[in-house]
């Protein structure tokens, strides 16, 4: 590899921290949907480095023709309402990046994906990390953050939760945490063991791979 | 702009003509016609047999050596062979000229772009106006009701003969993209890709009602002479461009409409208290329908639509829209507009989600614009970057270059 391929590489390579580390979680060559794909980065990662059969659904017009426009087969759709028709098994892999959250109901959308998919990658914002704790605390008002940045009354975020929820919710459905990772505010991620309470408190953001 | 060259023309063309020949189409046009279904006839959907008919259609670029870069463009009802070459009876640039050429979003540098004339056509494809060689008349309303399947049939055989087995792209919007999700269904393992635009499964009733309308403007014209207007030395021209007025109102949005026409007058200060047409949208209609005629036949508007209104893709398939797509290789994408309110988002979105529902390779873009169903046919930025970035992904799936060699 010369240098101006290997910049190439680095350079396609530069994706957000918590993309990576769903990346990370995905066997190459494998069939892959991401629900809330925004503008295709991670699909576009995950085709060119682990040539991967990605597919893509995304809310926003803008972030639905930017993902064709490079490339990727992407619909324009709801995880609340679309991913009813995919058929059972179609993929091995069914990623919610940062979306969990802003789903009318979470826990249809990840009996769809359990269903759809044989794994699924969860990433949210944890609701029990300490500062967000602390604001609430002491400032008595919704938290905001840089992965929260709404107001109480404008936040596509109806149905924030905790690691410790989430968790919960996975033994009611049935589904097994085969991998917890949790991302402190330095963006440096930690396994979350049996003991996740402690992810509960220093993760800012969590990323789970479920399995049935 | 370039034509086919080497074998690809090997086809008999209009310029050069048939002497002698009693079947040849009744004027000269540029492009290239030939008569299939000498061998074996294609059996229509009706029952009847088409034997020996002729197919007329236009070619752009050039076919590549793996014969791999071949890309259909499928007309709507009142379009033509003529995507990118001006029109030969209205000396107006191709309907598709902003889409189809060099370095554009069907890239003629690149692809070998295939368009015909469809079945019941009147631009030298077989159809009610061209010559019954039974009787040695035009057809008129002997000539046998077709189907979208049919147009797609015939297309393949158009195919077979020029030697083009697959398909890299299938395209076109409105009856276009009704075309291209029949070759789908039909064909689905010679259509690398398809892009189905504007268009909708099944024809709903509201669709079915605005064709009657235009067909029954057409019958109420006396010169229509049950469709015998040939043989009278007449066409009916009054109902076919009241027709097409109708039709018109339909291809564009209200917001459009409102905006460019308002109330406005037509060069006058005050209305005539009389029916001329006062304003400037009824001028615009009338000319619309006007124009028109001179380049339509009126029995071929009657077939066309009546195939439109058959057409259903699910019912040939028990009901099930999916069952049509089952197992299909195809890579899809669906395009619609946002002020489309003939073949309405909606029914874009059933076709997405019967291809999902087989697991499908689809992508779906809806299109923000105020330009209605005509949309596709106009310079809308947008729509021609997601056509060009899903063709230019495809492409390099196909092995074949993306656009400035990448």
């Amino acid at each position: 590899m010369n240098d101006a391929d290997r910049e190439r590489q680095s350079a396609a390579r530069a994706i957000r921290v918590d993309l990576q580390l769903i990346a990370d979680m995905i066997e190459p060559r494998t069939r892959v949907l991401d629900v809330g794909c925004g503008d295709g980065a991670l699909l576009e990662y995950l085709t060119n480095f682990k040539q991967v059969d990605g597919r893509g659904i995304e809310l926003s017009t803008a972030g639905v023709n930017a993902c064709i426009s490079r490339g990727l087969s992407v619909i324009q759709g709801d995880a609340d309402t679309d991913l009813k028709d995919y058929p059972d098994g179609a993929f091995d892999y069914v990623i919610l990046g940062n979306t969990l959250q802003a789903m009318l109901a979470p826990h249809e959308v990840l009996g769809h994906m359990m269903r759809i998919g044989r794994r699924a990658i969860v990433s949210f914002p944890n609701f029990a990390f300490w500062r967000v704790r602390l604001y609430f605390l002491f400032g008595g008002r919704m938290p905001i953050s840089g992965l929260m940045p709404h107001h109480w009354y404008d936040t596509p975020n109806i149905h924030l939760c905790s690691i410790k929820d989430f968790v919960a919710l996975c033994g009611q459905m049935g589904f097994r945490v085969e991998r917890g990772l949790s991302l402190d505010s330095t963006r440096r991620a930690r396994p979350i063991g049996a003991g996740f309470l402690t992810a509960n408190l220093l993760g800012e953001q969590a990323v789970f791979l479920l399995t049935k | 702009m370039r034509d086919s060259a080497g074998t690809m023309t090997a086809t008999t063309s209009f310029n050069a003509g048939q002497p002698g020949d009693p079947q040849a189409v009744s004027r000269p046009m540029p492009g290239h016609q030939v008569r299939l279904g000498r061998a074996t006839p294609l059996r229509l959907d009706c029952g009847v047999e088409l034997a020996d008919f002729a197919v007329a259609y236009q070619t752009y670029g050039r076919l590549n050596d793996a014969r791999s870069n071949a890309i259909l463009i499928c007309h709507a009802l009142t379009g033509d062979q003529y995507v990118a070459a001006p029109h030969p009876v209205t000396g107006k640039d191709g309907w598709w000229h902003m889409m189809v050429g060099p370095g554009k979003v069907l890239d003629t540098d690149r692809y070998f772009i295939i368009c015909p004339n469809i079945l019941g056509g009147c631009m030298g494809t077989i159809g009610p106006k061209e010559i019954n060689p039974a009787t040695g008349k035009p057809w008129g309303l002997s000539f046998p009701v077709i189907s979208v399947a049919d147009m797609v049939r015939a297309q393949a055989m158009l195919l077979d003969h020029l030697g083009v087995e697959n398909l890299f792209a299938v395209t076109g919007g409105s009856m276009g993209g009704m075309q291209v999700l029949e070759w789908a269904s039909l064909y689905p393992q010679r259509v690398f890709a398809a892009v189905p635009i504007a268009t909708a499964a099944h024809h709903s009733a509201q669709n079915i009602a605005f064709h009657e309308v235009g067909r029954q403007a057409i019958m109420a014209d006396p010169d229509w002479h049950g469709g015998d207007y040939q043989a009278h030395g007449v066409r009916p021209h009054r109902g076919l461009s009241v027709a097409r007025m109708a039709a018109h109102i339909t291809y564009l949005s209200e917001k459009a409409l409102q905006e460019k026409f308002g109330r406005k007058l037509q060069d006058r200060a005050a209305v005539s208290w009389g029916f001329d047409a006062d304003f400037q949208v009824e001028s615009y209609l009338r000319h619309q329908g006007s124009t028109f005629v001179d380049r339509f036949d009126a029995n071929s508007y009657l077939y066309i639509t009546r195939a439109m209104d058959y057409f259903d893709l699910a019912k040939r398939h028990g009901g099930v829209l999916a069952h049509a797509f089952r197992g299909t290789p195809t890579r899809f994408c669906l395009i619609s507009f946002t002020s489309d309110w003939l073949y309405p988002t909606g029914e874009s979105r059933k076709i997405m989600h019967a291809l999902n529902a087989v697991a499908a390779n689809v992508s779906f873009a809806e299109i923000v614009s105020d330009n209605g169903h005509d949309s596709f046919l106009l310079d809308e930025p947008e729509f021609h970057r997601v056509f060009e970035g899903f063709l230019d992904g495809a492409a390099e799936h196909r092995g074949l270059p993306r656009k400035n060699g990448r």
